[in-house]
């Protein structure tokens, strides 16, 4: 009864924001604005499902390979450099100038190294994805509570148990804080590869659209990008109650990662 | 001293990688060379013009962004029937990536300075949002019910407890905005074509002056630094009486 009292407000606003959205560009008869019936149509001709194979699968592709790349490196260099005093001195400045690096002008770089084939998106996605996953395992390893570790250290616990259930999972909810970043990330830079040089794609799709003035398609695949995004988003948060219930904090630091 | 080490084992490989011929020198030129280009456009002229086209994106659509959402993140954070009603569209506009927008930034603005400034302040208003009602819903109560108690209006509460408690928030909201708006800003030069450092990266490659998209894609990399490194002290200065910079500088 409760969650039904508070849903009603949540979706209230919602929808009065689609019904005046529905009515206000029937009537605009604004170029850039078509009416909503026809960007629904339009989401219903080209994504359900006549392009997913062609332009959805790739992307995600993309998308998925990238960000696998970035947490095996994020998650492997951050234990790494949080663990050893010498290699975060050595390590340290490179990693504070790369980071600052905005990726997407890593993108003429890429298609200069990889052409622009997949194997440069995934790149740019990878390369961009890594700092979040990398800074929060940083900092998650060497937050570790010191009793945990010098106990696992006296109780001569190898290297390798210490790695796999002491530091993993005491670093895992910052690591998660970063990968949730990340996926958001690796949406954004997904696209911007896909708008830059391409063959297929969302990012390619809505572009070129709009170049060829479909307007109606340009806005469905802006919608489909929106619906991505949020259904990303909120199956990681489900992913991350469920692998995260353990630790307590788990509630705390989902609030900090948003 | 540490830093030195860490920067300059890498370039003396690549120096070393590209000497040997085992990167191809034109595609991959010794960073000698790019740093050479670097240096020769750094007295005037040069990039300068750009970084200041890219930083005019940046800081229009960073303030515009900061105008809009501080104070709507102040009054959502403050109303607890606001903040359930705004709850669901905001949860759904934050994840839209902002570069889905760029089409129509591009048909409705061109190529111009406000394509630009689109992009980023889009980007750049959710972190302030969301930052903002966090430090507003955070403000101790017992604060507020005190002042309530010795007659403060709600002006001066606002001015005197809110604020201040939730500029730490604020704070750490713009310092997480300002990277997000470098690489937007960024982005749209780089994918739309609008006048800043991004586009001159753009050319560079595609006319094959390989040394100098290497030499301005460091400057990207020392315009994100300096950013990082500038949004870090204003925000420790500023804030140096908040516990949280306290218990850093006492760490």
């Amino acid at each position: 009864m409760r969650r039904l009292r508070e849903l009603g407000p949540q979706l209230l606003v919602p929808a009065l924001v689609l019904l005046a959205w529905g009515v206000w560009s029937a009537r605009a008869e604004n170029f850039f604005f078509p009416p909503l019936t026809d960007i629904l149509a339009s989401f219903r001709a080209n994504w359900l499902f006549a392009r997913v194979p062609t332009d959805v699968v790739p992307s995600l592709e993309r998308m998925l390979a990238g960000y696998a790349l970035a947490v095996a490196g994020g998650v492997g260099l951050g234990v790494l450099i949080g663990s050893f005093r010498l290699v975060r001195w050595a390590a340290g400045p490179a990693v504070e100038f790369l980071r600052a690096i905005p990726p997407p002008v890593l993108i003429p770089f890429a298609i200069l190294t990889f052409g622009i084939g997949p194997q440069f998106k995934i790149f740019v996605i990878a390369a961009g994805c890594v700092w979040p996953v990398l800074l929060n395992t940083i900092d998650g390893v060497r937050g570790i509570d010191p009793t945990l570790r010098e106990t696992a250290r006296v109780y001569r616990i190898g290297a390798l148990a210490r790695l796999l259930s002491v530091v993993l999972p005491a670093a895992s909810p910052r690591i998660f804080a970063g990968l949730r970043t990340a996926l958001s990330l690796s949406l954004i830079l997904m696209v911007i590869s896909e708008m830059e040089a391409s063959t297929n794609g969302i990012g390619f799709f809505v572009l070129q659209s709009q170049r060829s003035f479909a307007i109606p398609d340009m806005w469905s695949g802006i919608l489909l990008l929106g619906l991505l995004g949020f259904l990303l988003n909120a199956g990681f948060v489900e992913l991350e109650r469920r692998l995260l219930r353990w630790h307590r904090g788990a509630q705390a630091s989902a609030l900090e990662g948003a | 001293m540490a830093g030195a080490t860490g920067v300059l084992a890498p370039l003396v490989v690549l120096e070393l990688l590209a000497r040997s011929d085992v990167l191809p020198q034109t595609e991959f030129p010794p960073p000698s060379v790019w740093l050479q280009v670097l240096l020769a456009q750094l007295p005037a002229g040069g990039f300068w013009a750009d970084v200041l086209l890219t930083l005019e994106g940046w800081a229009i659509g960073l303030a515009l962004a900061a105008l809009i959402a501080v104070p709507a993140g102040l009054l959502i954070g403050s109303s607890r029937l606001a903040y359930q009603m705004l709850r669901a569209p905001i949860e759904f506009l934050r994840p839209i990536p902002s570069v889905a927008l760029i089409p129509l930034a591009v048909l409705v603005f061109g190529t111009r300075l406000q394509n630009k400034v689109f992009l980023v302040t889009f980007a750049c208003l959710w972190p302030l949002l969301f930052q903002a009602i966090y430090g507003v819903q955070d403000v101790d109560p017992v604060a507020i019910d005190t002042a309530r108690g010795f007659g403060f209006g709600r002006l001066a509460r606002l001015r005197l407890i809110v604020l201040p408690s939730s500029a730490a928030y604020i704070a750490t909201g713009l310092r997480i905005a300002s990277s997000v708006a470098l690489i937007l800003a960024v982005t749209s030069e780089l994918v739309v074509g609008v006048p800043g450092l991004g586009r001159t990266i753009n050319v560079a490659a595609s006319s094959g002056d390989f040394a100098l998209m290497y030499a301005l894609i460091a400057v990207a990399g020392l315009l994100g630094l300096t950013l990082n490194a500038v949004f870090a002290r204003v925000e420790a200065w500023a804030l140096r009486w908040h516990p949280a910079q306290r218990l850093e500088a006492g760490a």
